[in-house]
């Protein structure tokens, strides 16, 4: 549900350790490593590569504005190209844009990439990135990253060129390009036809039923030669985790993800297929109303940050794929991630400690959550109520229907809810993590809290050119958020998925979303 | 003869009378539902405005007595109007998944009839002999499973085997052979689950009657025993059978949800499952109309049967 990419550093971990190895290596060494091993065995071409996805129902879109889950998002993968592309290191690849720049981050160029057609058959132009721009803008536009273009104040075709203006400078508008649900699609008229199937990707749409199947066949005219090396591609929709690994297991599909981690043990055990558990910057979470009390003194907030076992949750709820994140909403797939920061532990005394701060001699809240928020956010509860107590905090764990959960109890629209459990998909890039859900006003600024020093940060950060000044400045702010912010991040929640021996993937997997950033239908290949 | 034509006419409109009245409660209920679809579909990333846009969009803003004549009148020609959450026709929609729901139906009632029909035939036969012991232990057995446990079974031993395949890739091109093939594991599921309430129901209703004169007479003249159920009960014992099959088909019709979940069946059960959490109310509602129609008619199939296989009730006076 969380709009938009994040660039990360991936990793190829086969094993648990391997895991832990990839979660120690990213902070530093992530950044460094150039993005120019070779695939150590040679890609083949051909073969069909059935992927089983825990997501997709039959209420699913074409519409890109309404994309949401990760069926969604791999079909329009392998069916679609975007302005640019996250490559696996994190870093921006050229893609329908060949190149693109800006003077004073307030006016964008890109250059469109020429000999590129539509599976129509039809020329990619300039006209046609606008329209699938402008989809997404306007008053009439239902799109859910409408907020996130706002900032947009035109976009217009100049020959080959797109030219995008903003209405103040911002150095990240190219990650916002790589976001899932803009998609370069024909345009007709002026405007896309958002129940088309017709992309310029590696793969054509041969048939799809929502929430069941869909398959695609290799696009002959692909414009790019070391890519999409499958004959075709079956995404089939398979909700139930059993069914996910049976499918695996018997060989009927040859990706799965949400791999349950009970069975990790047994799934290696048999050798029909690894582990890929990628570190990115998804990150579990439960925010607190800031403008509610006892929420308001950020005393309160931190006994409650002292109050949690960060460790034990990542053992437990993630089953070890994971880390432990310091209240950090940018994970250590970001560029400018802060690793310096003290690192918040399990602290009873200390939790205690800041409660009397708070003049409290002892807390009483109630924390609402359903497994709606993630997986394994009401035993999260259950036992963040139980290491609470040790701190003379009575945390009251009420569990909420999944039904409703995001519209009635996150947020707390109704003022009974102030503290409850969310999950973000983690963003492309610092400010835009920080704008969506921490700058005071921001819809979805779940603590609803308000800093300052924070926001000043923030504005002036976006069109910062001194690197690391701007590094500095967002240090600060994580600073900032994980000491003063409402919103307790115990967890980063690794993409955990299965892919059986007969499919080869590269050294390095793209850690900004799952699937290898979605492109492992045009990534990978038959083994 | 005339009698059974008025009956099947009085029965026919009494069932639709009965549909209408499902229609409305159907309709009200979906209206009660809390939540809204244009929240729902937009999630985390529901803002005032996209919510009002999508609102205005989808006409959830006209008046419930206009939606529901404008559901309605649809619905008789077979247009159930366009689903809420992806803009596509319903019918397309429903239409491949109807088809699969009815084909795994029927081939679980093609295995599960027949078998049952035997074993209860049997079990009365050689009553209270080791054979009927184990066929109703073996029945009850099954049936006191939930469906997913013994879908995970049949799973366990006949798809990770490697002889049935573990899911259900079927589409509308796939061969009838092919479909046979992959269905296969999902049909014995069901058929494990419904044996065993229409076998208990063929043994007692025979047994029931082997206490009756006719039947000690036919016994004193020296019939076989097979000759006697076959003949001579088992037509008096049809009418509760055939009640209990229709009403296990209804069953296999509408409640398969689980089944299709554990083999991903593309059926409409999953479709009702996908609509109400998604809120999509007019697939809910077709989806639900579809279901009574399908009980009401499986039904309304059965009492006449039952009245056919009984002179007395077809010659009342």
């Amino acid at each position: 549900m969380n709009a938009s990419d994040k660039p990360g550093q991936g990793f190829v971990p086969l094993t648990r350790r391997g895991v832990l190895q990839g979660a120690a290596a990213v902070g530093t060494a992530g950044l460094i490593l150039p993005y120019a091993s070779k695939p150590a065995r040679a890609q083949t071409r051909g073969g069909t590569f059935r992927i089983g996805i825990g997501h997709g129902s039959t209420t699913d879109s074409l519409d890109p504005g309404l994309w949401e889950n990760l069926y969604v998002q791999t079909f329009a993968a392998a069916r679609h190209n975007y302005l640019i592309e996250v490559a696996p290191d994190g870093q921006l690849a050229p893609e329908i844009a060949e190149s693109w720049d800006s003077a004073d981050g307030q006016t964008w160029v890109f250059t469109i990439r020429s000999g590129v057609t539509f599976h129509s058959g039809k020329d990619v132009t300039a006209d046609d990135v606008v329209a699938s721009i402008n989809h997404h803008r306007g008053d009439d536009s239902t799109s859910v990253v409408k907020p996130l273009l706002a900032a947009i104040t035109d976009v217009r075709a100049d020959g080959n060129t797109v030219v995008v203006t903003l209405e103040a400078p911002n150095a990240d508008l190219p990650y916002l390009m790589t976001d899932y649900h803009v998609p370069i699609m024909p345009a007709v008229d002026g405007r896309i036809d958002p129940m088309s199937t017709d992309g310029c990707g590696g793969y054509v749409v041969e048939s799809y039923e929502h929430g069941v199947q869909s398959s695609l066949t290799r696009n002959p005219n692909y414009w790019k030669s070391d890519r999409a090396f499958f004959d075709r591609i079956e995404l089939l929709s398979v909700l139930d985790p059993a069914a996910r690994l049976n499918a695996l297991i018997t060989g009927e599909v040859h990706l799965i993800d949400q791999v349950d981690p009970a069975t990790i043990g047994m799934l290696e055990g048999r050798g029909v297929a690894r582990i890929l558990s990628i570190p990115g910057n998804a990150h579990y979470g439960f925010p607190m109303d800031a403008r509610a009390t006892p929420f308001s003194d950020n005393n309160v907030r931190l006994a409650l940050k002292y109050a949690i076992d960060r460790e034990a949750m990542v053992d437990v709820i993630l089953g070890g794929h994971g880390a432990v994140s310091n209240d950090n909403p940018i994970g250590p797939a970001n560029r400018y991630f802060n690793a310096e920061m003290e690192m918040k532990t399990y602290d009873p005394d200390r939790a205690r400690f800041h409660l009397r701060e708070a003049g409290l001699e002892s807390l009483d809240v109630t924390i609402a959550v359903a497994d709606a928020a993630f997986s394994g956010a009401v035993d999260a509860g259950a036992m963040f109520s139980e290491t609470a107590r040790a701190a003379g905090i009575n945390l009251d764990v009420n569990r909420v229907p999944n039904d409703g959960y995001w519209s009635n109890v996150w947020l707390n629209p109704n003022g009974d809810t102030p503290f409850c459990a969310t999950y973000w998909g983690g963003r492309a890039v610092e400010d835009h993590m920080f704008t969506t859900a921490y700058a005071a006003g921001a819809d979805w600024n779940e603590g609803h809290w308000s800093n300052d020093r924070f926001n000043e940060l923030l504005v002036a950060a976006r069109s910062e050119v001194n690197e690391e000044l701007r590094r500095e400045m967002y240090m600060d702010m994580q600073q900032i958020v994980s000491f003063e912010g409402s919103t307790i991040i115990p967890m980063y929640n690794n993409y955990v998925m299965a892919v059986s021996s007969e499919i080869a993937t590269p050294d390095r997997i793209s850690a900004n979303w799952n699937f290898d950033g979605f492109r492992c239908v045009e990534r990978w290949w038959m083994a | 003869m005339s009698n059974v034509i008025r009956m099947i006419l009085v029965r026919i409109s009494l069932g639709i009378g009965l549909l209408f009245i499902v229609s409305l409660v159907i309709f009200s209920a979906t209206e009660l539902l809390p939540g809204d679809l244009a929240t729902q579909l937009l999630g985390q990333s529901a803002t005032p405005e996209t919510v009002a846009a999508l609102r205005a969009q989808l006409g959830l803003n006209d008046p419930a007595p206009l939606r529901y004549w404008n559901w309605l009148t649809g619905a008789l020609t077979g247009d159930f109007g366009i689903a809420l959450s992806n803009g596509r026709p319903i019918s397309d929609l429903i239409g491949t998944r109807l088809g699969n729901t009815v084909f795994l139906a029927l081939y679980a009632a093609a295995l599960s009839v027949p078998i049952s029909l035997v074993l209860g035939i049997l079990a009365a036969l050689w009553r209270n002999s080791f054979f009927d012991r184990i066929a109703n232990a073996g029945a009850l057995t099954a049936i006191s499973f939930p469906e997913f446990f013994v879908a995970y079974i049949l799973v366990l031993w006949l798809a990770q085997t490697g002889i049935f395949p573990s899911m259900v890739r079927i589409n509308p091109t796939t061969d009838f052979g092919d479909r046979l093939y992959m269905t296969f594991l999902p049909a014995l599921t069901l058929t494990l689950v419904v044996t065993a309430h229409m076998m208990r129901m063929t043994r007692a209703a025979i047994i029931n009657l082997m206490a009756s004169p006719y039947i000690e007479m036919a016994r004193l003249k020296g019939l076989s025993p097979l000759r006697i159920v076959l003949r001579h009960a088992l037509p008096n014992a049809l009418a509760p059978i055939i009640n209990v099959i229709a009403l296990n088909l209804a069953y296999l019709i509408t409640g398969v949800v689980v089944v299709e979940v554990v083999f991903v069946y593309p059926g409409l059960g999953q479709l009702m499952v996908d609509a109400v959490s998604n809120r999509d109310i007019a697939v809910v509602q077709a989806v639900a109309l579809i279901f009574a129609a399908a009980y009401v008619a499986l039904n309304l199939i059965a009492d006449v049967l039952s009245t056919i296989t009984n002179p007395r009730l077809m010659h009342r006076r």
